[in-house]
């Protein structure tokens, strides 16, 4: 360990008086994270095309989305970046009613590698987005979701680190391997969850 | 282009200077996606993510990523066709 | 020349003083510090009590000596390591600094050239690192700052501007407000203008390296405008830095 800096870091103290996952700290505003430039994606030419492991490829577009049972959630969000933020109300629709209206058949798939406009990718276990665990989020707090922060819909994986709600989703690529994502190449962790503080390969 | 959180290869020096001995900002580097060469300085840096993530200005293409874990620095140079520098011409050995 | 990894090193905050409200120099002794070009910076690290760190780029505000370096941090919005040097950090307090490092934003005395020095808001700290590493070698290099901030009580390091301005050294320094200046000012508070820019060649004839320094959009204004009046690109170089991730 290098050198002790006397009166640093004890912003993270603040637990907002729960929990927090362990290195993180409350934050109230909402901060933009970006790997690029925003995308901006109308409505009418946004896309989603889920992949299952047998080649297949089935798509929805805009109207297909609004066409499936919502619903609101309220949850935490943790960044792998050490903040983090209580009580943010979504709406979108769930990945499992996405994908039960897509498919066909049950998938084989154990992997999904998730894709987005401006090509960002994250990688989960399948059953992570399944069981009412991960949205299609299309609005934030009552409003139609910005650009800035994943709108049209972004991916809202709320019990990962947050690198893995990837914003401007315009894929699922449902696998039998588990290939890496953008982070997940370079130095994350494969799977994230910030209650056992797994930032870094390896943790 | 007039995000003002959007910052330059400048800001790499210090972590490119863990893995190379010359001085790599000043380097000039060509797009390995649209051929633009220019100084790594002077690419787009996004640093507010997990990582820094160095951007062609010509093409927005992924030039270079870098990560900073607890003990490692992690380099990705995919976007990058090559790299010049100076050749050493002090201290240069015969092999 | 051929080196090797640059090592951390410990430093001790000797002293530090607010510039304006929400930016401070801190003056770091570094034993070891083997001196740098002006322009250039170095990284800070900070590591807390349970072993967390934060690491953070800034330039490098004193011209070069040995064992010690002073910087001008600016207060960034959810800046944990700016915060901590503006606000919290006290004399003996320690820290590590990493550098120098950079190659590409640096003025060495032995260029002779003509500099024109453009600088939004805290982007003076490298270029007032290369009015200081001027003014300590005795060069004769004509230099010119245009000195861009929203009013007069932004200025950092006024009072040194004003003696250099004044010394009759060959340095002109001109003030953009973008936001309000002062009662008997000529200029009208407002963004860079074109005409700022040519009045920077009826000071120094054409500038022979232009080091632009300041916010992405500023850098990309001030750019364009000499490349408008008709700079070369070549003689152009710039550093951004935001006003997050600090």
């Amino acid at each position: 360990m290098g050198v002790v800096s006397r009166g640093f870091g004890s912003r993270r103290d603040d637990d907002g008086g729960r929990p927090l996952p362990p290195g993180q700290y409350l934050t109230e505003d909402f901060p933009v994270l970006s790997a690029g430039p925003t995308q901006v994606v109308d409505t009418d030419r946004w896309r989603l095309d889920v992949r299952d492991v047998d080649g297949s490829t089935h798509s929805i577009d805009w109207a297909g989305l609004m066409a499936l049972p919502s619903e609101e959630v309220t949850v935490d969000l943790h960044c792998v970046t050490r903040w983090s933020k209580h009580d943010t109300t979504w709406r979108g629709v769930s990945v499992e009613v996405l994908l039960d209206s897509l498919l066909e058949e049950e998938t084989e798939a154990e992997f999904a590698l998730v894709r987005c406009y401006g090509d960002y990718t994250t990688n989960l276990p399948l059953e992570d987005l399944l069981d009412g665990k991960a949205w299609i989020a299309y609005e934030y707090d009552g409003d139609e979701l910005r650009a800035e922060h994943g709108g049209p819909a972004r991916l809202l994986v709320p019990h990962l680190y947050l690198w893995k709600s990837a914003k401007w989703v315009n894929g699922i690529e449902l696998r039998q391997d588990d290939e890496p994502g953008f982070w997940e190449t370079l130095g994350y962790h494969e799977y994230g969850d910030p209650w056992l503080e797994q930032r870094y390969s390896g943790d | 282009m007039d995000d003002e959180r959007v910052l330059d290869g400048n800001v790499l020096a210090g972590d490119l200077g863990a893995v190379f001995t010359a001085e790599m900002t000043s380097a000039t580097v060509t797009c390995a996606g649209c051929g633009d060469a220019g100084a790594l300085a002077q690419a787009v840096a996004y640093v507010d993510a997990p990582g820094t993530v160095l951007r062609c200005r010509g093409c927005e293409g992924v030039l270079a990523r870098v990560v900073r874990t607890r003990d490692e620095v992690w380099l990705e140079l995919r976007g990058i066709r090559s790299i010049r520098v100076p050749a050493p011409t002090v201290g240069a050995s015969p092999a | 020349m051929r080196r090797t990894s640059t090592p951390w090193l410990r430093a001790r905050v000797a002293s530090a003083w607010l510039e304006t409200r929400t930016a401070r120099t801190l003056v770091l002794d570094v034993p070891g510090w083997p001196g740098h070009d002006a322009g250039q910076h170095l990284d800070v690290r900070l590591t807390a009590e349970d072993g967390y760190q934060a690491q953070r780029s800034y330039s490098i505000a004193s011209a070069s000596a040995t064992d010690r370096v002073e910087l001008t941090v600016q207060k960034v919005p959810r800046g944990e390591v700016s915060s901590y040097l503006v606000d919290v950090a006290r004399e003996g307090d320690e820290l590590e600094v990493r550098g120098p490092v950079g190659g590409w934003f640096r003025w060495t005395p032995d260029d002779e050239r003509a500099v024109s020095l453009v600088a939004g808001g805290s982007g003076v700290v490298p270029v007032m690192a290369m009015l200081r590493a001027r003014q300590q070698a005795g060069s004769t290099a004509p230099f010119h700052l245009l000195y861009s901030t929203r009013t007069p009580d932004h200025v950092i390091y006024a009072d040194e501007l004003y003696r250099i301005a004044t010394s009759g050294t060959g340095v002109e320094i001109a003030y953009v407000f973008t936001r309000g200046g002062l009662p008997d000012d000529v200029r009208a508070p407002g963004r860079l203008t074109a005409a700022d820019v040519a009045a920077v060649e009826a000071s120094i004839g054409r500038p022979g390296r232009v080091f632009v320094c300041g916010p992405n959009p500023f850098v990309e204004t001030a750019t364009r405008l000499f490349l408008d009046a008709g700079h070369p690109a070549s003689i152009v170089r710039t550093e951004r830095f935001g006003p997050t991730g600090g």
